[in-house]
């Protein structure tokens, strides 16, 4: 029986706050600075989860989150790890993946059945018959999962940090504050994350060795304290390592993105189990839990206990637990040699048999498996052989484990180190460690305490030499004499139940059928047997994995090898990695004048564009109606700021639009405007826009909406391998642009700016710069909506004012904005198109039917060798117009319908509207060519049903253009 | 409970055997030589040896059977696709998937799921459309749906996209599955090897060995091998080995990462994804939420993770799913896709006779795993490419006759 201890010197918990808490539905209390597990064990709490396979009774396994056996739900915080996580007040705690509860759980039978369900029995079952597939699937999933998601829960917004040092060391015990100490004295800022809640580490719990542990970490402690440069951060887990030392510590709050100059690992080593039959009982820990709950939660985590041991701190751990009132029944040396310490005979000196060349056979279960009830002790030797017909049974209500230890490496992996199985301490340590990333103590190799303060030193020392501080190490490091990990704490039974891998159930011979059914490496081990891929990712289960799996092939482990690792050390919540979620969302200057005007906004790209302008009694519909009449019949405003606008300057400005745009810029007129096509290399339309000569060199362009970015960066990086003469200049966000469009648009411009804008003065197609409402403005004769029509270019900052200007001019002629949906429309009845709506990502200028836009005679041009290729080619299809009889009454057609000769589909529509000017569908489609001719009909099949269509000449509207020039009206 | 599990209790020993023989010895010859044993590569060596007796067969493997991006994609299975051409392969594809289990007598966890690739922009909706009208007229289950289909298939999704990307619609493909991804190359392997097939792990090609254009044989770690054809699957090494046999492709390596969430009470019963957002997301039977997004912008030649696609990821996911802020991401991982510029595969023969190459698998290679071994068998077998994968031939580039799969393959996987 576990219960709360008399004061113990160090204990982290506060006395004098006692919380009230619930679990499983029954009340507890315990104290600020308990975690979850340690306030349970301290009320004498033993179950307190069920494993995830078998639904096996569970209690605490490692303290230290290298296990998930507490697992635990707080409404909607679900996976809480009970060992680690620090008790609130009120919290009303349920174990996850019950199903009635913990005491009741209905599941637990399949204990019971685990014969039927060895290591990989789904791969084995439950596909055939057919029929049942789906049912079992159910059953399954049913089954699976741990903790529940709560679907109210609020979306956490965690904001994240960002910092840098020179030296991150990872984990502050003896190792990792030596090493603080040595790279600040040689003058490096050094930051010192830990998870735990407390400082030292080992240091802090383990009491038995021949120094005072204590007065040490107080030694080092005040060392630090009075180190500027060392800043201390606690219950701050190093989640991974990223290229160039850059480490993501992850608190309760939030997520700071390190970047260090250079990185110590000292984080230690795991403490891993012994297998051994029901060694997964609750009462059975590892020592250093035991030590754990004693130290820092003053804890006694049993009564009667035996401690299996094949190091040294097994021994500790037997006094420590002497001295804290717990009856050590016996110590359980696996080792035939035993301990050559003087702790041997310490613990003998307390009255603890010492059964030397033993092991558990097995651990017998409490009547209703909520405990251990005694141990099984049989003699083994040095192969490891147990000779079950000497058996000793031993009462007791708790078994410490202290048979070795894996590296806390993952980070050193992910970093690139190459490690290598080092037999003299039996486990990996680094072999060749990246530059900037350093290693010391445990995950080092290195146990001794003595050593392991030299070996930070010797970590810190190089540390702050590599970013330039000190002269590098000047410590040197013993190797252990004696090796702290036993090479194989394995014990067969016939009955199984000896746990490797408790997140994932996995027995001892799951490993040896994985091997037998020829899974004999390591990787597809993992795979087969799911070892590690549990939320503590094999922090328990991986090393052991690897030493069974080298016994069966009976291969060294160093060729064995290991999997993998990846981020995360721990998991990681969604909302620390989300962060804030920041969305570039990008407005025009003239956004308060579309919504005081009742805009219906639209996505484009990262810009919000009016849809079309909304009013009370009036439809989706009537609305962009409306907006058509108007720039068809009087004068109308649309803001096109959102248009990429881009400047080149120079010498050899004209040469550049030459030689990125397909068409021919260098005949060009100061004062004149020209469409201008853009390809990749494949011969891919990718953009377009309009380009204004405004200087002999100087040139003014526009690219789409979506486009400016992509366009602007290729554009830089194609002149940084041309080293042309020019200056490139990204202005869209510099310049407000606006269409005033319409047949009454000259009357309104006229009112508002000095310059010429007669016919003569300001020809369809021209480019002048003056003044609109008082303001410098570029303006160009632009004719994508077929009308008479201004495109207005100011600085940004005014835009707002001419938009008010215009709308004032136009009052009088009932002027009104116009949105995206009117524009496409307009364009179309002029057979205009939108870059990546009428064209694909395999579409030429060719196939776009605009072969009139592609000089394939000048020098060069990006795309000019696909396009020469591409035009000797037969061409397979291309853009034509078409319409559909005014008598149709059907479905309507919709961008995307395909057009079908009998089982083929010949063609596509890229673009369709019902034309008010016209009276029927009218529409852009890619067409075969046989079938392109004008006068050709097709079926475009909607809705399943076929139409009828006609392909026809473009513009739809006004063919001639006339409306476009527009001379001055009477 | 099936009867084939009470063996395992009733036999006190373990009674499966070896999915896959060791073979100490290379041979000095095979009739053919597989690069690869993922998927695609066992696949292929499984329909040799069960379609077109041929026994005679090795596959080398650098690393271990499916540890490439066999093992490390996100096993999304579908045929929605865009082109013609590509909708027949991937539907050809399903067909074989859905007996597999079966075939294999293993358990491959094919979950049909239903598909929705939702979108968030008109300009989506389009494409949307455009799939929906060409799968259709192949004969492959796919469907314009609006929000309250979506909503009914997941009431817990944010419509809104947390305000950001509201959702307009959906392409909706109720063929659309997720399988166990190891089982896959596990089943092929076993089958192969069942019929005469070796398996040999942990051998690297170093050379091939090409002689007045014609493959002669290859040189690995373990020794010399002659052999008439050589089918290399390779994905993300394929530029590796084409460079031994001189070969252009306009492959391009960029890194595709994935990760999953602990395990957690199983909710989602779709597939889902968001090219606006570049998210696809589904939920295995072990309750882990697994996820990806589009691929890394750039060229890089390895399988190490970055923290900034975790971090992309997660904000867009908890833009769909605000509640999942507590849950937890417990492992991220890479794999290298080899992709193209029209986004579909490379299949067939090539200009060195006897050199193979199914490659091209950028981000969809998984799903045509039982197609490409078969088509790729029947090409090996009769040095005849497959017709389902004339239009995936190399030569398509130089002859500018794309596939053009962008709109369907460049998120949704």
């Amino acid at each position: 029986m576990s219960k709360r201890l008399p004061q113990v010197s160090g204990e982290w918990i506060d006395r004098s706050q006692p919380i009230a808490f619930r679990f499983e539905g029954r009340d507890y209390s315990g104290f600020v600075g308990d975690t979850i597990s340690s306030a349970l064990m301290a009320c004498g709490v033993k179950v307190m989860g069920r494993s995830f396979k078998y639904h096996r009774t569970r209690g605490v396994l490692s303290m230290a989150n290298h296990d998930v056996n507490v697992m635990v739900q707080d409404g909607a915080r679900l996976n809480m790890r009970g060992d680690v996580t620090p008790l609130e007040a009120g919290m009303d705690l349920r174990a996850v993946n019950t199903f009635g509860g913990l005491a009741k759980d209905k599941a637990r039978i399949l204990d019971y059945l685990s014969a039927f369900l060895p290591v990989g029995f789904y791969y084995k079952a439950f596909h055939s018959p057919k029929f049942l597939v789906h049912a079992w699937e159910k059953l399954f999933r049913a089954l699976t999962g741990l903790g529940r998601v709560d679907f109210n829960a609020p979306r956490i917004k965690t904001p994240k940090q960002y910092d840098f040092t020179d030296v991150l060391v990872i984990g502050s015990g003896p190792s990792g504050l030596s090493a603080a100490i040595s790279a600040a004295n040689a003058g490096a800022k050094v930051v010192v994350v830990d998870e735990q809640a407390g400082v030292g580490g080992w240091l802090g719990y383990n009491r038995g060795g021949q120094h005072d542990s204590s007065a040490i970490l107080q030694g080092l402690l005040k060392t630090i304290a009075a180190q500027p440069n060392i800043d201390v951060r606690l219950s701050t887990i190093a989640s991974g390592y990223y290229a160039d030392h850059w480490v993501p510590l992850v608190d309760a709050k939030r997520m700071t993105k390190m970047r260090a100059r250079a990185v110590v690992v000292a984080s230690g080593a795991y403490d891993q189990p012994a297998v051994f039959r029901n060694n997964d009982l609750p009462g059975i820990m590892m020592a250093s839990a035991a030590q754990r709950l004693i130290y820092r939660y003053a804890v006694q985590p049993a009564s009667e206990v035996v401690v299996l041991a094949a190091n040294t701190e097994g021994y500790r751990t037997a006094v420590n637990l002497h001295n804290h009132g717990v009856k050590v029944v016996a110590l359980v040396d696996l080792r035939p040699e035993g301990e050559s310490t003087p702790y041997a005979g310490a613990v003998a000196a307390l009255g603890i048999d010492i059964l030397v060349g033993h092991c558990i056979y097995e651990a017998t279960p409490t009547s209703n498996n909520d405990g251990v009830r005694a141990a099984v002790i049989c003699p083994r030797n040095a192969e490891g052989v147990v000779d079950t017909t000497v058996q000793s049974v031993l009462a007791c209500d708790g078994i410490f484990m202290s048979v070795g230890w894996a590296p806390a490496a993952p980070l050193l992996y992910q970093a690139g180190t190459r490690m290598r199985y080092a037999t003299h301490v039996h486990q990996f340590v680094p072999d060749v460690l990246p530059a900037g990333v350093f290693a010391a103590g445990r995950v080092n190799g290195v146990y001794d305490l003595t050593q392991k303060l030299k070996d930070g030193e010797r970590a810190g020392q190089a540390a702050a030499a590599h970013v330039g501080l000190g002269s590098g190490p000047s410590v040197s490091v013993a190797p252990e004499a004696v090796s702290p990990s036993h090479p194989y704490p394995f014990v067969d039974h016939p009955n199984g139940k000896n746990f490797v891998d408790f997140d994932e159930d996995l027995q001892l011979k799951d490993f040896y059928n994985a091997a037998q059914e020829g899974f004999d490496n390591i990787e597809l081990m993992k795979r087969f047997t799911t070892v590690g891929m549990g939320p503590s990712q094999g922090k328990h289960s991986n090393m052991n994995a690897i030493r069974v799996l080298a016994k069966i092939t009976q291969k060294p482990i160093q060729e064995v090898g290991t999997t993998t690792a990846r981020p995360f050390f721990h998991p990681v919540p969604l909302s620390h990695l989300a962060g804030r979620s920041f969305y570039p969302e990008r407005l025009t200057p003239l956004q308060s004048r579309h919504e005081s005007a009742g805009a219906v906004f639209m996505q484009a790209g990262a810009w919000l564009r009016p849809e079309y302008y909304g009013a009370a009694g009036v439809t989706r519909e009537g609305a962009i109606a409306a907006e058509v009449q108007a720039v068809r019949t009087g004068v109308a405003l649309i803001d096109v700021g959102t248009l990429g606008k881009m400047e080149v300057f120079g010498p050899d400005a004209g040469e550049f639009l030459e030689r990125i745009y397909v068409g021919r810029y260098s005949n060009m007129k100061v004062g004149a405007t020209r469409y201008a096509v853009m390809v990749d290399e494949a011969g891919v339309v990718i953009d377009d826009g309009v380009v204004a000569k405004l200087g002999d060199n100087h040139f003014y362009f526009t690219t789409t909406t979506t486009g400016s970015a992509t366009v602007y960066r290729e554009m830089t990086r194609l002149n940084t391998q041309w080293g042309l003469n020019v200056g490139i200049v990204n202005v869209t966000g510099s310049f407000a642009g606006m269409n005033l469009a319409g047949p009454l648009s000259r009357k309104v411009l006229a009112a508002l700016t000095s310059m010429d804008v007669s016919e003569a003065g300001f020809p369809y197609l021209a480019v002048r710069e003056g003044d609109v409402a008082g303001v410098p403005a570029r303006l160009m004769r632009v004719g994508f909506i077929g009308e008479l029509g201004y495109e207005i270019h100011i600085p940004a900052t005014y835009a707002a004012h001419v938009w008010d200007e215009i709308m004032k001019a136009g009052a009088g002629f009932n002027i009104r904005p116009f949105g995206v949906e009117a524009q496409r429309l307009l364009r179309l009845e002029k057979g205009h198109i939108i870059v990546s709506q009428d064209t694909d990502g395999l579409t030429s200028p060719f196939d776009a039917a605009m072969s009139w836009a592609v000089k394939l005679d000048k020098p060069f041009f990006v795309g000019q060798r696909s396009l020469k290729i591409l035009n000797e080619k037969a061409r397979k299809q291309v853009l034509v117009g078409f319409a559909v009889p005014g008598s149709y009454r059907g479905p309507a057609l919709k961008e995307s319908h395909l057009v079908i000769d009998g089982q083929r589909i010949i063609g596509r529509i890229t673009s369709v509207a019902f034309s008010e000017s016209l009276g029927h569908f009218i529409g852009l489609m890619f067409i075969e060519m046989a079938q392109s001719a004008v006068g050709s009909h097709c079926k475009i099949r909607v809705d399943g049903k076929l139409v009828e269509a006609t392909v026809v000449k473009t513009p739809f509207y006004d063919p001639e253009g006339a409306r476009q020039k527009l001379e001055e009206s009477a | 409970m099936p009867l084939r599990l009470l063996r395992f209790a009733l036999n006190g020993k373990h009674s499966e055997p070896r999915m896959f023989r060791n073979h100490d010895t290379l041979k000095s010859s095979y009739d053919a030589v597989i690069i690869g044993a993922g998927g695609h590569g066992l696949a292929a060596a499984y329909y040799l040896a069960r379609d077109h007796g041929m026994t005679n067969v090795a596959v080398l493997e650098k690393g271990y059977i499916g540890g490439g991006n066999t093992g490390r994609n996100t096993t999304i299975i579908r045929s929605n696709y865009l082109t013609p051409e590509g909708v027949e392969f991937y539907d050809a594809s399903i067909k074989l998937w859905e007996d597999l289990g079966q075939d294999f007598d293993l358990n491959l966890f094919y979950s049909k799921r239903g598909h929705f690739t939702l979108a968030h922009t008109d300009s989506a909706m389009r494409t949307m459309r455009w799939r929906a009208e060409v799968n259709k007229h192949m004969g492959v289950e796919s469907e314009v749906v609006g929000t309250k289909d979506i909503q009914d298939a997941c009431p817990q999704l944010d419509m809104t996209c947390a305000g950001h990307a509201p959702i307009l619609g959906a392409l909706y493909h109720a063929p659309g599955a997720i399988a166990r991804h190891d089982a896959v190359a596990w089943g092929y392997g076993r089958g192969a090897d069942q019929r005469g097939v070796e398996i040999h792990q942990r051998t690297e090609v170093l050379n091939i060995d090409v002689k007045g254009g014609r493959v002669q044989g290859l040189t690995t770690n373990r020794g010399y091998i002659s052999t008439p054809k050589i089918l290399c699957a390779v994905a993300g090494s394929t530029p590796r080995v084409t460079n031994m046999v001189g070969l252009r492709t306009p492959i391009i390596i960029h890194p595709l990462q994935a990760m999953v969430t602990e395990p957690i009470k199983p909710w989602l019963n779709t597939i889902l994804v968001s090219g606006s957002l570049h998210v696809y997301v589904s939920q295995s039977d072990r309750g882990e939420l697994v996820m990806g997004a589009s691929l890394d912008p750039y060229e890089v030649q390895s399988t190490r993770s970055t923290l900034d696609f975790a971090e992309g990821l997660s904000a867009h996911m908890l833009d769909m799913f605000p509640f999942l802020s507590n849950v937890k991401i417990n492992r991220q991982w890479a794999g290298m896709a080899d992709m193209t510029p029209d986004f579909a595969p490379i299949m067939g023969k090539t200009p060195v006779e006897g050199f193979y190459l199914d490659a091209g698998w950028g981000t969809w290679g998984f799903k045509a795993t039982p197609i490409s071994g078969k088509t790729m068998s029947y090409t090996l077998a009769n040095d005849r490419d497959h017709d389902l994968i004339k239009s995936f031939r190399l030569s398509r580039f130089a002859e500018y006759e794309l596939t053009g799969e962008k709109g369907a393959a460049s998120v949704g996987h």
